[in-house]
């Protein structure tokens, strides 16, 4: 009979060789399966005596654990094998584009006006609207623009029949909240505005964001901190502002804010001031207790410098190739 | 408003270079839109006297002109100019002299006869349009002096943007005034004081309401020479400060304007008929003006009349019957001041927009009139010669504009501003301005002069102070405020959301104008817009839209014709509706859609948008709310759309919007090709959101049961689902479609509709006996509502 360890180590090239999970299955029958050579050893045990039957059977034992062992790993080693084929049959063109649907996209002025919303949010302002259809009241008189004045001539006004007209800034939104709200007040009011002006650098329709603020002791040095504030928030820098006297009948003092875009070019991005007595007071506001500022930007100027844009008039003709820039 | 560096500096001169004083303007709310420089290139050019003019040999056009620069030997010029003569003095420009208009001077033969050089035009020099002949300078222009230097050249004209409160600033004196308070240069006064009449003829005036005039001004001043020009400095101001010189009458008064901010009339004294009279229109009498153009002028304007009617709009343009011309030897100057409130808004309401209309409209100084007659009294004596009658005044002080004391509270000015002034300084401030400043216990009592229409209150005042002291020297500081927080709403899904929902989708966000074509608008909503604009841009955008879609629609075909074949588009904004006084807005949510359902790509094949693609990407928004079971389609006609192919969205019984294909003929006049779908919800209704209110989730497995019924092709499949799963609502917790079949096997006029029952209970395991007992009560269900087959 051939010796315990000759036959392992026939058994162990055996399985070495096997190529397959078949070849290896046949290796273990062979040697380890109800007919396989060292089981049959085991049933052979019965003939040896007392003595030498715990010694025989615990080589057969070992060498049997020693086989299934080799068998084990070599399995592995195979599966592993059949795996890996497998999946390299299923690998695929990873360059190929995704299938499905894309995705849409903001309109810059949206995305912009979101933007300066956020911002004002997050220090706390609510946000207001107002109807766009206005009367001569809350978009003139109210803002303290007498009748016939020279500077009413300057806005370029929509109108209706009787004293309606389109609202041309988005001031009237200061008058309706203050008489809704009262003072404190804390809001800005994002909207459209229309002035009938088409040209080159005029849209008939554009975007305005008002801001007004009204409480006791609130001076124009608030109003520099917050605009200074707000203009590094939006472009992400620190920006260089300054503020240059000028003329609005609803505030006073008022201001034009330029801001330092290149060396020495100076670009205008918002008007404001104080709020003046008369519109306080035309919305029930006492002005002496109360002080206040206002500001109103213009939102397609801050889209245009924000987002290089040279043209205000794409914003509105919605062409895709253009608008597919700001998803 | 234009005006020259050089007429400024005659006034103030302040020790600040050009671009530091139009910094200083424009920082002090006088806004330099522009500094222009005016005469450069003119290096070189010289002041020649011409000596001789004989005609050129072989041209009859030409001359040829021996002139002299002062030195060396005369030099031989040709000259084309029909105005030459002998004796004349010219701007004279050598040979290698480049010319402002790029012209390189050289020797030159011209029909055989060599010219050194060349006498020049305005319009050669840069120094106007006028092309038709050489400068004539002034008999006393220094020969061979450097003609720039002459004419104070290079000189930068400043183009002020004012504002409309500044009416004062609307000359050299008001700038000047305001440079003196910004710089504390002193106001140098050129002017000379008041004429002595040599004759003693006047104009009568009467003045029926003194309140539309209540100062009058006027001169006679007989026999000027009708030959006379302006001179050269007086062109080249009125040129530099864009105007242009007409006649020496008209460039006196315009130059007078220009210098003193008052504007003046000038008439043609023999043409006057008797007494002038200043007084509102009657309604209907008509003036030529001097432009030529008739016009009937309304009872709110003021006019200007003699025995005759009307002869000129008052504060606006004189008339022609009596205006000056080249044979008028007697003139009669006219200043008044015309109060702001009878001049606002006239001269537009006659499409009229002039320079004195312009300063009138924002108030002149009510005290200048006097002071402006005798500057143009002196002017013409001294161009046109002449003899001056005496100055005659119609004032009526009490209609004058009084001027009130203010009270500037120490306490309020630091309160306003956040930064506290020392009174010296502000009191500086105020004094340099014009101002005159008492002290008061706690600020000081300010009255300001007869010109500033807009010093009225305390915090003009303020302004003022900060306008001079510099914004630049107020500080940043920030505001603390109590601010509570506010109530947030769960109540609705926010107008952002709902964007990025339907960008997930694939729309791309466009912005269209809120007016629209009203036929389009009409034809598209189905209502014709009443909200209709007295002055739009155009036709096509006269009416408030009463729906997204005919912008969105315009988007697509414009986008369509840039050759994109997939338009998904959405906007966001108001619909207006009802009428004037009581119209509403109304937030929309609108989009459309054409092309293919997915972007081209491999693996798939490409198919077109269907209704179903559309109605999926409005019920992603309406499951925003938490409330998307609540809302049920219905049929619905409505004139955009295509009938069989429209849905009202209904939800608590109430339409929130509408979906489906745009109907044939709005593809045609849009020019599309292709199917186009479209939807518009009412924001406000179709958000309005539930807070969700958890349930358990069930532990025990589920089962489905499949059913195919055959029914009516007409039963809407909603239908059915709501009746299945209303047979055993306790059970079923889903109802899912997977097939609507029609064809062979089945009943022409009929459709099979196949359904997946889910069933599960929260409480325990369902038995097969649970789902057969379910699914047959909702098959018994169908048979009874819907005669429904059950098919095997």
């Amino acid at each position: 009979m051939q010796a315990l360890s000759e036959l392992v180590q026939t058994a162990a090239s055996q399985i070495d060789a096997a190529a397959d999970l078949a070849a290896l299955d046949a290796v273990r029958v062979t040697y380890l399966g109800k007919k396989g050579e060292l089981t049959a050893r085991l049933k052979s045990l019965s003939s040896l005596s007392a003595e030498e039957r715990p010694t025989a059977g615990q080589e057969i034992n070992r060498a049997k654990q020693n086989l299934q062992d080799l068998i084990n790993a070599r399995r592995r080693v195979l599966e592993d094998k059949v795996l890996a084929e497998r999946l390299a049959a299923d690998a695929v063109d990873v360059t190929l584009p995704g299938r499905g649907a894309h995705i849409g996209g903001r309109h810059p002025v949206s995305r912009a006006m979101a933007r300066i919303e956020k911002i004002f949010r997050n220090a706390g302002f609510g946000v207001r609207s107002g109807p766009e259809i206005e009367d001569d009241f809350h978009n003139f008189t109210a803002l303290n623009f007498p009748e016939n004045h020279p500077a009413r001539a300057l806005h370029d006004t929509f109108f209706f029949a009787g004293d309606n007209l389109l609202r041309t800034h988005t001031s009237p939104v200061q008058i309706r909240s203050m008489v809704e709200e009262g003072a404190p007040i804390r809001i800005i009011a994002p909207g459209r505005v229309y002035r009938c002006d088409s040209d080159q650098t005029h849209t008939p329709m554009f975007h305005q964001v008002e801001g007004l603020v009204v409480d006791r002791g609130i001076s124009l040095a608030n109003l520099k901190a917050v605009l200074h504030q707000f203009v590094e928030s939006y472009f992400e820098r620190d920006a260089e502002l300054r503020f240059r006297a000028s003329y609005f009948p609803f505030t006073e003092p008022s201001a034009e804010v330029d801001i330092l875009w290149e060396k020495d070019k100076w670009l205008e991005i918002l008007g404001c001031g104080m709020v003046h007595p008369n519109v306080l007071e035309a919305a029930g506001v006492d002005s002496e207790e109360f002080t206040g500022y206002a500001f109103g930007m213009g939102v397609e100027r801050l889209a245009m410098l924000r987002y290089g844009v040279s043209d205000l008039r794409t914003f509105f003709e919605n062409d895709l190739r253009f608008l597919a820039q700001f998803r | 408003m234009k005006i020259a560096e050089s007429w400024l500096r005659e006034w103030v001169n302040p020790e600040l270079d050009i671009d530091a004083l139009a910094h200083r303007l424009t920082m002090a709310g006088h806004e330099v839109d522009g500094i222009a420089f005016e005469g450069l290139g003119l290096e070189g050019v010289l002041i020649a006297d011409v000596l001789e003019v004989a005609r050129h040999p072989d041209a009859d056009r030409l001359s040829v002109c021996s002139v002299s620069t002062g030195h060396g030997d005369p030099i031989e010029v040709v000259c084309g100019a029909p105005n030459v003569t002998q004796g004349m003095k010219s701007p004279f420009a050598s040979p290698g002299i480049t010319l402002p208009n790029g012209l390189k001077l050289k020797k030159s033969v011209i029909r055989g006869v060599t010219s050194h050089g060349m006498l020049c035009s305005a319009d050669e020099l840069g120094l106007g349009d006028d092309a038709d002949g050489i400068i004539a300078l002034p008999d006393d222009a220094p020969v061979g002096a450097a003609l720039s230097e002459y004419l104070g050249l290079p000189d930068a004209v400043l183009d002020l943007d004012l504002t409309p409160n500044r009416g004062d600033c609307f000359s050299v004196l008001g700038i000047a005034r305001d440079v003196s308070a910004l710089t504390g240069a002193a106001i140098d006064d050129p002017t000379p004081g008041p004429v002595d009449p040599t004759v003693t003829d006047t104009q009568a005036v009467e003045v029926p309401q003194a309140e539309c005039c209540p100062n009058f001004a006027g001169r006679v001043i007989r026999n000027i020479d009708p030959a006379a020009r302006s001179p050269m400095w007086m062109r080249e101001r009125l040129r530099r400060s864009g105007l242009r010189p007409i006649h020496p009458v008209v460039d006196i008064t315009n130059y007078v304007m220009l210098e003193l901010g008052q504007p003046l009339h000038a008439y043609d004294l023999k043409q006057l008929n008797g007494t002038i009279r200043p007084r509102l229109a009657q309604q209907g009498e008509k003036v030529t003006l001097l432009d030529g153009k008739d016009v009937c002028v309304n009872e709110d304007t003021l006019v200007i009349s003699d025995d005759s009617g009307a002869i000129g709009l008052a504060g606006i343009m004189g008339g022609l019957s009596t205006a000056v011309s080249e044979s008028t030897v007697d003139v009669f100057f006219e200043a008044a001041f015309w109060p702001p409130v009878f001049m606002a808004g006239r001269a537009r309401s006659y499409g009229l927009h002039t320079d004195a209309s312009l300063r009138f409209e924002r108030g002149v100084d009510p005290t200048g009139q006097a002071r402006a007659v005798e500057r143009a009294t002196g002017l013409l004596l001294e161009i046109a010669g002449g003899e001056a009658g005496p100055l005659t005044l119609t004032t009526a002080e009490e209609h004058l504009p009084s001027h009130k004391t203010i009270r500037l509270r120490r306490e309020r000015l630091a309160n306003v501003l956040g930064l506290t002034i020392d009174d010296s300084t502000v009191v500086g401030i105020l004094e340099r301005l014009g101002l005159a400043v008492h002290p008061a216990d706690d600020g000081w009592d300010v009255t300001a002069p007869e010109y500033r229409f807009d010093v009225e209150i305390e915090v003009d005042l303020i302004e003022e102070i900060a306008r001079v002291y510099g914004y630049d020297e107020i500080p940043e500081s920030t505001a603390t405020a109590e601010t509570p927080l506010e109530i947030v709403t769960e109540s609705n899904v926010d107008l952002e959301q709902a964007a990025w929902t339907l960008i997930a989708k694939d729309y791309q966000e466009v912005i269209t104008y809120s007016f629209v074509d009203a036929e389009s608008n009409a034809a598209l909503s189905g209502v014709d817009s009443e909200l209709v604009l007295s002055n739009p841009i155009s036709s096509e955008m006269s009416v408030m839209r009463t729906s997204l879609w005919p912008g969105l629609l315009g988007a697509t075909a414009a986008n369509v014709a840039r050759q994109q074949d997939r338009v998904r588009l959405f906007e966001i904004g108001k619909s207006f509706h009802g009428q004037l006084g009581s119209h509403t807005e109304i937030v929309r949510i609108s989009g459309a859609a054409t092309g293919p359902a997915f972007p081209e790509q491999w693996g798939s094949k490409s198919q077109s948008i269907d209704f179903f693609d559309i109605k999926s990407d409005v019920e992603a928004l309406l499951a925003l709310t938490g409330a998307a079971s609540t809302v049920t389609f219905s049929g619905a006609e409505h004139p955009a759309l295509q009938p069989g192919q429209a849905a009202n969205i209904v939800r608590d019984e109430q339409v929130i919007g509408i979906l489906g294909k745009l109907h044939p003929r709005h593809i045609k006049a849009f020019d599309l090709k292709g199917d186009v779908f479209v939807f518009e919800l009412d924001a406000a209704l179709a958000l309005a959101s539930d807070v969700p209110h958890a349930r358990p989730v069930s532990k025990y497995p589920l089962i489905r049961r499949d059913i195919a019924v055959v029914v009516d092709e007409k039963i809407p499949v909603q239908e059915l689902m709501q009746v299945a799963a209303s047979a055993a609502p306790e059970l079923i917790s889903a109802v899912r479609i997977f097939d609507i079949y029609q064809g062979p096997g089945i009943e022409a006029g009929l459709k099979s509709v196949a359904f997946g029952l889910i069933l599960q209970e929260t409480s325990r395991t369902l038995t097969d006996v649970d789902a057969d007992s379910a699914m047959s009560a909702a098959v018994q269900k169908l048979k009874n509502k819907f005669a429904a087959e059950l098919r095997e």
